[in-house]
């Protein structure tokens, strides 16, 4: 009897052993599942989920905290997306947050643009380029499209331009075809 | 030699003959040339004219900008008159940057200066192959100077010139190998000086027994080593991969390309191209391009790039009841946005269409999973389950069953009973993923910028922070150390100057009391007595209340 409580009681201090040092030597550095929201967020950082950036979003909804409905810029197709790697129920996107829009990108009208660099600061991706009483300007290319720029101007000179197709962006179509009313 | 047959393909219609008969025209030039800047892959040209420049036929328009780019030149001498959007043969219909030439019908061309290839630098000789703007002329459009670049890829044994020429109705090719032989196998030296290829094989599908007689009767002539060879007529025949498992028996693998396997194709257009180029110092300002379809002289023209295809159209005697244009064949080419849509390198052949000759396509059935499909595809893939992913929109999978294998060759839309445009749904496909991959790309740099800028922020905020407290350090630092009397006689200093001052204020009287009548003084008197009081109360010590 006192052998056999024992020997179980030795086997599960090795196992506790070897348990306690695998998880110190694979210890996984961060949330895994933070990162795979985050990889699916458009990173536009705008901020309109109510969370400061793609990423603490990411993990408010890692905790539970946030819905996955909240990402306007991700559209539908992104909260499909987060509903299959969590596997809940894809929802509508919720309309309070904002709607989804056409892609678009800041651009500043540089005769009224007085250089008072809050739109550089306002910028969460660096995308403006200028300095104190200098002209500023966006660089398109890396610009998310975020609007966070377009409030905090004093002069209004900042609008965005939907992008539009051109030969290097252009898609070949989804194939439809014409019905004809026969009768 | 011993031919090898590839997977699938299928027996078209040729239509060939109707083409074929007569000779090249001679290059006509038309009013107005439209020249494209994005007529290869890669990075459009860079114009370096300016409106009003007069330029000389061959003189370089635009330069190459990038390493997958090259140049563009004028194909005629005139004046340019406008640098800017112009309708330009592509599926979509968008504009595209174009540099439109006025022509002075002169003709005239630049000096022409031809390269010492045999004794040039390679890399320095691949520059001249880009700035003479050659590009491959059998559809893909590819920078050849690229090509003909061995470094960095496994080692090249078998250089193929490409005479398949396998879709129906196009003669180009077949035109060009009967009348300028020489020229292609004098490219096709240059191109073996480059990729150092011990084998240099011609294939030739065998519905052209003129082309293969010329090819190799050239060959003796001029002493180039190659072998002619006639090929079985199946499409697509002359595609990359087709030609060379037919010619080879090597097998590229799946996502790869034939040079994996030591083999590299060109189109003959292309050898021939340049030969021009760096025998005869001629740009790429020109090509052959077959006007057939619902013509009256179905024929192969010269045509000098840039010039309108409703133009080409009226030298080949245009016809009633014409539908509309396809740039390239009835498999692989597409339907031009405009009559008026300038011809471009890419352009080997300008299909005219009619009712009769190509009745619009019956409307599409559901797949019924017949698997007609199956046997004709070239690149053995089940078209039928690519199909059935990208209509589901399901792309991953379809990535799974090797899309980007998929050659468009059309042979699986052309034998679907229910006349499903599989090839559309393909072309859908891909593009749909490179689109969301270059989504994924732009996203990750906003991640990283963002990253950054945060980290960027708090590091201006710590160093704002270090900086200030080491001023402070410094300014304490630098303050003088007094002695203990030192230190008393400034506070002496100090008193006795406080005490001077109290003294001053004390005798000094408020000036603007004077001259006041009695009323007026006796209430600032009343005030004063009443502030007095409150000091004394002030300074009284503050006593308990007693309950």
């Amino acid at each position: 009897m006192l052998a056999a409580i024992l020997v179980m009681a030795g086997i599960a201090v090795v196992l506790g052993a070897v348990l306690g040092f695998a998880a110190l030597k694979y210890k996984v550095e961060g949330d895994p599942m933070v990162e795979k929201i985050d990889a699916i967020l458009p990173q536009t950082q705008c901020g309109q989920c109510g969370y400061p950036g793609c990423r603490p979003y990411a993990e408010a909804i890692a905790k539970g905290e946030a819905d996955i409905n909240q990402c306007p810029p991700g559209g539908e197709e992104g909260v499909k997306k987060l509903a299959e790697l969590l596997g809940v129920e894809p929802k509508p996107l919720d309309e309070t947050h904002g709607v989804t829009k056409p892609k678009s990108v800041a651009f500043i009208d540089e005769n009224l643009c007085i250089g008072c660099t809050l739109c550089i600061q306002a910028c969460p991706v660096d995308a403006i380029l200028g300095a104190a009483k200098q002209m500023h300007t966006v660089i398109a290319s890396e610009c998310t499209g975020c609007e966070l720029c377009v409030a905090p101007c004093p002069v209004d000179c900042i609008s965005m331009v939907p992008l539009k197709e051109d030969l290097a962006s252009w898609k070949w179509k989804y194939p439809v075809f014409e019905l004809k009313q026969v009768a | 030699m011993e031919l090898h047959r590839f997977p699938g393909g299928i027996h078209p219609e040729e239509h060939k003959k109707e083409s074929s008969s007569r000779p090249i025209h001679a290059a006509f030039v038309p009013k107005k040339l439209v020249v494209p800047m994005r007529q290869h892959i890669g990075q459009p040209a860079k114009p370096i004219v300016r409106v009003g420049d007069h330029v000389l036929k061959g003189q370089m328009i635009a330069e190459a900008d990038g390493y997958v780019s090259v140049a563009l030149h004028a194909p005629s001498s005139g004046i340019v008159t406008e640098i800017g959007l112009a309708s330009v043969p592509h599926p979509s219909g968008l504009p595209d940057l174009c540099i439109t030439i006025a022509t002075d019908g002169r003709d005239e061309w630049c000096e022409r200066t031809p390269v010492d290839w045999r004794n040039t630098d390679p890399a320095a000789l691949r520059g001249h192959v880009r700035d003479f703007g050659i590009a491959g002329l059998g559809g893909a459009v590819f920078p050849t100077s690229i090509k003909l670049d061995p470094a960095g890829g496994p080692a090249i044994h078998t250089l193929i010139l490409n005479g398949g020429e396998c879709e129906p109705w196009i003669t180009c090719d077949d035109r060009l190998m009967r009348e300028r032989a020489e020229d292609i196998l004098e490219g096709a030296r240059i191109m073996q000086h480059l990729i150092g290829a011990e084998k240099l094989i011609a294939g030739i599908e065998d519905n052209k027994p003129e082309a293969i007689a010329a090819m190799r009767t050239a060959a003796q002539k001029i002493g180039v080593a190659i072998k002619v060879i006639a090929m079985p007529t199946i499409y697509p025949g002359g595609g990359g991969k087709q030609i060379t498992k037919t010619l080879t028996g090597l097998d590229t693998p799946s996502g790869g390309r034939t040079t994996d396997v030591g083999v590299q194709v060109f189109n003959v257009g292309t050898s021939y191209a340049l030969s021009r180029a760096l025998n005869h110092g001629e740009p790429l300002v020109s090509r052959i391009v077959t006007v057939t379809g619902h013509v009256l002289r179905p024929q192969n023209y010269e045509v000098l790039i840039g010039t309108p295809m409703s133009e080409l159209l009226l030298h080949a005697g245009e016809r009633e009841g014409l539908t509309g244009i396809i740039m390239g064949g009835p498999m692989m080419g597409f339907d031009v946005p405009a009559m008026d849509v300038p011809v471009v390198k890419a352009s080997n052949c300008v299909l005219a269409k009619s009712k009769e000759l190509f009745p619009p396509r019956p409307p599409e059935m559901p797949c019924i999973r017949c698997t007609q499909c199956v046997p004709v595809c070239p690149a053995e893939l089940q078209p039928q389950q690519l199909y059935w992913f990208a209509r589901a929109k399901d792309l991953g999978r379809a990535q799974e069953y090797h899309l980007f294998d998929c050659i468009e060759c059309g042979c699986c839309s052309y034998v679907c009973p229910s006349h499903i445009p599989l090839v559309d749904y393909y072309r859908f496909a891909k593009s749909e993923i490179w689109a969301r991959e270059k989504e994924k790309r732009l996203a990750d740099t906003a991640r990283e910028r963002h990253e950054f800028r945060l980290f960027r922020l708090e590091r201006e905020k710590k160093e704002k922070a270090e900086r200030l407290a080491a001023k402070a350090a410094t300014k304490k630092a630098e303050a003088p150390v007094l002695s203990k009397e030192e230190q008393d006689a400034k506070k002496k200093l100090i008193q006795e100057a406080l005490a001077r001052a109290q003294a001053r204020k004390a005798t000094v009287t408020p000036k603007n009391t004077d001259n006041l009548p009695p009323e007026k003084q006796a209430e600032i008197a009343e005030i004063e007595a009443r502030r007095a009081k409150i000091r004394e109360i002030a300074n009284q010590p503050v006593e308990p209340e007693k309950p």
